[in-house]
């Protein structure tokens, strides 16, 4: 099987439906027409770019080059964990936190990825580099964000909670360990939905995607699941672990809950 | 005289420089309008709040014990005080003595059956009375009682009062008393201190 190569007339005929969508929203006043149409262009352009940039890549495959656009990938993610906060951390944190973890489990479950279950040559191979960390990246982001955000919460909603057990003898772990169980399962939550879905519910989108270039559907089947293991990894451990660092900056060295510590973010 | 809590200098955001100094068996009051700080007080005294300044328990400075160790000597009993488990024993210090939670229960007219009451059908006197219990079972030397009767009749009010009059001269500890109560403040005599813009203002005997 080939590869059928999409022409400029395919994407515009794709591109009249979300056009079409777009005039049915402005017709019902459903105010959701301009949105539509901006997120539209940007998919457009952003893809383009990035469609580009890629190719360049593969064409220049260098360490070096591959290496900069993964530390770009990772500050990107590292801001938008920061975004999605309701409550966040002041000062550096309030990025820290997000961005190490994810460098610390994104970054190694691809290198060891790459360098014991794909084994490309040469292991930073960017065909192979960089989209499995773009999805690595993309998810772990999600639940270090979904996680940070709904620990910070609980604990300024509980925090008489915390310091009526703090004023009884308990430690700072002891104290929020509700707060950070919750926290954890918010964030691995979706990744563990997807795991139970796959294949019944939806097809993932990466093992469409070598289907629809060609590849034999077993062949697409083993990438999924490696791919699944793997973002359940990353995103698993990169919770666990923000969540942790961020219940403990949530405390100083004497115990005391800190929330000064945390600044109103953006209110969605 | 020993003494029990030696308070030196201590500062937070919104308090102090402010000295203090309690003995063993001691109870102050402390008053002031609301606002004026004395919460800040008794949370910085257990250590909840960040504060500078030097603070001794029978000699040994604060920062030589754990924050952990800390709290369960100087323990802070605030005036709506917290639930998180489902039954009133999930709250208790995990090691507690069942004869001294049967003495305290009994010196605040509740039964040995209130340490399996449901937290959520707790009127809020049985929580303010359940929560003094609790603090004592750790067997703390200094109490920090943030209004610990404001919820109470007078016949109940008495009984806390009567309860913490006999801890102390049973373990020798000491009580800081936060209390708006003209009336109490009479029963309760010994030092009165008047907190005013973060400071100690006055120092009288009832």
């Amino acid at each position: 099987m080939e590869l059928i190569s999409l022409s400029a007339l395919d994407l515009s005929l794709a591109a009249l439906l979300v056009v079409a969508l777009a005039g049915l929203t402005v017709w019902a006043r459903m105010g959701l027409g301009r949105s539509l149409l901006i997120a539209g262009a940007r998919t457009v352009i952003q893809l383009l770019l990035v469609g580009l940039i890629l190719q360049t890549l593969f064409d220049h495959a260098q360490l070096g080059w591959v290496a900069l656009m993964a530390v770009i990938m990772l500050a990107v993610a590292g801001y938008e964990v920061m975004a999605r906060q309701q409550r966040r951390f002041a000062g550096l944190w309030g990025y820290g936190i997000g961005a190490v973890t994810m460098f610390i489990s994104a970054f190694a479950v691809t290198v060891l990825a790459l360098t014991t279950m794909v084994g490309p040559t040469p292991w930073w191979e960017p065909q192979y580099a960089i989209p499995l960390l773009g999805m690595l990246l993309g998810n772990t982001m999600t639940g270090i964000a979904l996680g940070l955000d709904r620990l910070t919460q609980t604990v300024w909603r509980e925090r008489r909670t915390i310091e009526g057990r703090l004023a009884m003898g308990a430690s700072w772990s002891e104290a929020v360990t509700t707060m950070r169980r919750e926290a954890a399962r918010s964030g691995l939550m979706p990744t563990i939905n997807a795991m139970a879905a796959a294949g019944i519910v939806s097809l993932p989108g990466m093992m469409t995607g070598q289907i629809l270039a060609g590849a034999p559907p077993v062949e697409a089947v083993k990438y999924q699941i490696l791919i699944m293991f793997l973002i359940t990894a990353g995103t698993g451990f990169g919770t666990l672990g923000a969540v942790w660092f961020a219940s403990r900056r949530l405390f100083d060295t004497r115990e005391r809950l800190r929330l000064d510590r945390l600044k109103p973010g953006r209110h969605t | 005289m020993d003494r029990l809590l030696d308070v030196r200098q201590l500062k937070t955001a919104h308090l102090g420089p402010l000295d203090l100094a309690l003995q063993p068996g001691e109870l102050v009051q402390v008053t002031g309008a609301s606002g004026s700080g004395k919460s800040l007080l008794l949370r910085a005294l257990a250590d909840l709040d960040p504060n500078t300044g030097q603070v001794m328990l029978n000699g040994k400075p604060r920062d030589a014990m754990a924050p952990v160790d800390w709290r369960r000597r100087v323990a802070y009993v605030p005036a709506e005080t917290a639930w998180w488990g489902e039954r009133v024993d999930e709250h208790l210090p995990v090691d507690f003595a069942r004869a001294a939670a049967l003495h305290l229960l009994e010196q605040v007219a509740l039964p040995e059956a209130s340490l399996g009451w449901e937290v959520e059908r707790l009127s809020s006197g049985e929580k303010q009375r359940l929560g003094l219990v609790r603090a004592l079972l750790n067997q703390p030397r200094v109490l920090l009682l943030d209004e610990p009767t404001a919820n109470l009749d007078l016949e109940n009010t008495k009984r806390i009062e009567r309860a913490v009059r006999g801890y102390l001269a049973e373990e020798d500890a000491a009580a800081l008393w936060v209390s708006h109560d003209t009336l109490q403040r009479q029963r309760l005599g010994g030092r009165i201190l008047t907190i005013a813009n973060g400071k100690l203002e006055v120092t009288a005997w009832s």
